[in-house]
């Protein structure tokens, strides 16, 4: 090749090798993903600007004199209120701002981190998963671009929710620059985890396990600020750690700082710079981990219907299982922090309870309820994995080869049914080893490894309208996703925003008793198993009829 | 060589221990349609992905249209279009959306009198979602947004996979009006009677490496052309020089010969008293066989 070959603008172009025009297209990239999310960007906007706002202000109702107020603050001393929201800044004075951020703000940065890690891997490694990218790569468009514009896309969303909070915050009152910093850390926390998920999806050849380790990484995030704050009510140094105490630090409403955000902003750099580095070193379509060869043949056990559920069903299974066995155990650890508190706040015996034991035995129960969501998202997506397998066609490959409708899908359900009753046991027994570690009695790993049981029916029931309606109307299946939503709602906010009695009964986890510290009931259990049962029924019946529509 | 719209040469690439291209040398000059012939597995997807600039070769060279495939992938992709064997796409979006996505990214303009013409041509309903299309019409999209492009090289990787038969006459038709306008195309296939039938010059590859290279009557003279007779001596057959494959039946044989010999066999054949014959030409096919066939192998790597 000569120079003659090369028009002169051709040559003007080129610079480093690789590098030439890297970001060609980018624009032309992000109008497709923009028209692409067209719907689910505006829901998650309108989604946290309505609850943000409906939040407030039932919480101003609620909480209108100084006296419930400081009733709260008390709560904040118990380390699961902590950890379930956030340190508590100002708690002598107890403002109704410092309320709101100690309550909201760490969902709402859990919303924008999930927003954001679903939205990346979705443009990203789904994309080139699917040989999507190939597409687009072979059009004149940058290596950098379809990242940058996934990158702007998030970005976008992100700016987007943080400007509804903002809105939401300040239209009920609250103070501007505050709620301003409520917004921005809200955004720039989603966009950490954004660029998380970018750099998981380098390491991986799978989206799904892309998104799996992204919040993998969002739950240690979680677990480490806990943990922390429960150290130090205030944050400790071990909070620093995670992202999500960042935005927290900025002491909203009580004593605003804007420096911690800094921080924000320097991780989403560093882990950008991370992926662009990452993603020089690997191949279209590869992950930086080479995939290993598998076995040539099937073993005997693959070869049934409850053999293969468990066998596409083992990744998801082991990865939530032992996730949520670390993270009860952790919670469980925390019941140290128990006498401490009681023999510092003397108030906060007046307020819950008698004395320590009941004090121990209620945070078990309320970190059983906690913890006990996880078998609710696990049992859900299991049986939704059944939509995406049809959607892909393997249910038909599969059922061709003489399996018939009813017993593929009851060896289905049957592997997740078990596959929930050992994550129970497993989850009870970290949180019981948890807290037999820092009290010394070690029958609370057996009273617990038990106890869990009891968010069986509950969680049956919740998996039994994903098989409902996977058999009903398989496209609304999704939709089982609500009620998971739903009673996360309920559980962590319900009595703080005071909702009325029936919105809370929806929640099939106000039916389950608390144990270990309430007696099992076992009515409302029977009442929900037998519920669960029916609407199994009726997704096997419903589902021998209707059609198998891949696509 | 400004007249090479592709060249390659000792292209090597690897995935972990598995080597993908051994020493790959591919050369196709503009305004040909080329046929770039092989197995599953042979190399030739890895190949156009390096051409597209998205694997980087691990040694070797490789130039399209004159610039570095991997540097100047964005020039590049503005001068051609590209046809993966499987397509896939947004399931969201309707056909015709995707076709003026991939139109208009390359620059072109979209809803032109030609993007209608090929619709109706290739019996493609745009209003549809892609998740409702079969495979044959997902490649119908990728088809119809590359040919309605100006480019000048069109990679197409199996393009026609999941075509009916119709659809895939359609298609050469396309193809040969390409040629006629002067356009470079790129056929990887590994369907004979498709590149015998389109193509001006074939590569066939096998086990990452070109094996045989050429134009087809070059490639077929190389070949040995099948002989059926019935001699009244068929015995002076056995043993001559280019003759394999020997079978003998009550008088009548059945050989292969190389086609250098065969002067030298008819002789031998009026010799032996001939009574009926047939001389058929290679078929690409066994050009292909004899590349891919397990006896074949040995005397291609002793040769």
């Amino acid at each position: 090749m000569t120079a003659s070959t090369m028009a002169p603008a051709e040559r003007g172009a080129r610079s480093r090798p690789g590098t030439a025009e890297p970001w060609a297209g980018t624009l032309a990239l992000l109008r497709l993903y923009l028209r692409l999310d067209r719907v689910r960007i505006p829901v998650w906007t309108a989604a946290v600007g309505l609850l943000v706002a409906g939040s407030v202000a039932s919480m101003e109702e609620i909480y209108s004199t100084p006296e419930s107020l400081q009733a709260r603050a008390a709560l904040m001393a118990n380390p699961s209120a902590v950890m379930m929201t956030g340190p508590a800044f100002g708690l002598d004075n107890y403002t109704f701002g410092a309320m709101v951020a100690n309550e909201l703000s760490l969902y709402l940065l859990l919303a924008a981190a999930i927003m954001s890690i679903l939205l990346v891997v979705r443009h990203t490694r789904a994309d080139e998963e699917a040989g999507r990218l190939e597409i687009l790569r072979a059009l004149p468009v940058g290596r950098f671009a379809p990242a940058t514009a996934a990158a702007l896309t998030v970005t976008l969303a992100n700016l987007l929710v943080g400007a509804a909070l903002v809105v939401a915050l300040v239209g009920t009152g609250m103070e501007a620059a505050s709620s301003l910093a409520m917004g921005v850390g809200t955004a720039l926390t989603g966009l950490v985890f954004g660029a998380v998920a970018v750099v998981t999806a380098q390491l991986t050849e799978h989206s799904r396990a892309a998104t799996g380790m992204a919040l993998a990484t969002l739950g240690t995030a979680f677990l480490v600020r806990a943990v922390g704050d429960v150290i130090d009510n205030q944050g400790s140094w071990l909070s620093w750690f995670s992202p999500l105490a960042w935005a927290q630090q900025t002491r909203m409403y009580v004593d605003l700082r804007w420096w911690p955000l800094a921080l924000s902003a320097m991780t989403v750099v560093v882990l950008l710079a991370v992926a662009v580095a990452l993603s020089q070193r690997r191949d279209l379509g590869a992950g930086l981990r080479k995939g290993r060869p598998g076995p040539a043949e099937a073993t005997r056990t693959l070869l049934s219907p409850v053999g293969l559920a468990r066998r596409l069903l083992r990744g998801a299974f082991l990865g939530w299982a032992l996730g949520t066995f670390a993270f009860a155990l952790a919670c469980g650890s925390m019941a140290t922090s128990l006498e401490d508190a009681v023999v510092e706040i003397p108030e906060l015996g007046e307020w819950i309870a008698v004395d320590l034991d009941d004090l121990t035995s209620s945070f078990a129960a309320s970190m059983l309820s906690f913890v006990a969501v996880a078998l609710l998202a696990f049992a859900v997506s299991a049986v939704l994995r059944l939509r995406t397998e049809e959607e892909a066609g393997r249910v038909e490959a599969v059922l061709v080869t003489g399996s018939s409708r009813l017993g593929f899908l009851g060896g289905w359900l049957g592997c997740v049914a078990v596959q929930t009753l050992l994550m129970a046991v497993l989850t009870g027994l970290g949180l019981g080893l948890g807290m037999w570690a820092v009290t010394g009695d070690v029958a609370w790993a057996g009273r617990l490894a038990t106890g869990a049981l009891a968010y069986l029916p509950a969680t049956y029931l919740v998996a039994a309208v994903a098989v409902a309606l996977y058999g009903s109307a398989p496209r609304w299946a999704t939709v089982t996703w609500l009620p998971v939503i739903w009673v996360a709602f309920t559980l962590f906010l319900g009595t703080l925003l005071d909702l009325p009695s029936w919105a809370m009964d929806l929640s099939p986890f106000t039916h389950t008793p608390l144990v270990p510290s309430a007696d099992v009931e076992a009515a409302p259990l029977l009442a929900m198993a037998g519920l669960a049962l029916l609407l199994t029924v009726v997704g096997f019946v419903t589902y021998r009829r209707r059609d198998i529509v891949p696509g | 060589m400004t007249s090479l719209a592709i060249e390659t040469h000792d292209l090597t690439k690897s995935y972990g221990s598995t080597r993908a291209l051994d020493g790959l040398s591919l050369r196709v000059e503009t305004g040909q349609v080329a046929g770039f012939l092989g197995p599953n597995g042979a190399g030739k997807s890895t190949t156009i992905r390096i051409l597209l600039g998205m694997l980087r070769a691990d040694s070797g060279t490789a130039r399209v249209l004159g610039l570095d495939p991997w540097s100047d992938a964005v020039t590049i992709h503005r001068r051609i279009a590209y046809v993966a064997g499987d397509t896939s796409l947004w399931p969201n979006l309707t056909g015709g959306e995707v076709i003026d996505l991939l139109i208009r990214t390359r620059g072109g303009k979209p809803r032109s009198r030609r993007r209608a013409e090929l619709l109706e041509r290739f019996e493609l309903d745009p209003t549809k979602r892609v998740r409702t299309y079969s495979k044959g019409n997902r490649q119908k999209v990728a088809l119809v947004a590359a040919l309605a492009s100006d480019a000048e090289l069109f990679l197409l990787d199996e393009p026609t996979s999941g075509l009916d038969p119709l659809m895939e006459a359609v298609f050469t038709e396309e193809v040969r009006a390409l040629r006629n306008q002067g356009r470079t195309v790129l056929l990887s296939s590994h369907i004979l009677a498709e590149v015998e039938k389109l193509c001006d010059t074939v590569t066939i590859i096998r086990a990452g490496k070109d094996v045989e290279s050429g134009t087809l009557s070059q490639l077929r003279h190389l070949t040995r052309s099948t002989v059926t007779a019935s001699l009244r001596n068929p015995a002076v057959v056995s043993g001559a020089p280019g003759v394999h494959d020997l079978t003998v039946e009550n008088g009548h044989v059945r050989f292969d010969v190389d086609n250098t010999e065969i002067a030298s066999v008819l002789r031998l054949l009026a010799d032996a008293g001939v009574e009926n014959l047939t001389v058929a030409p290679p078929s690409l096919e066994e050009l292909f066989l004899r590349h891919y066939g397990d006896q074949v192998r040995e005397e291609v790597t002793t040769r």
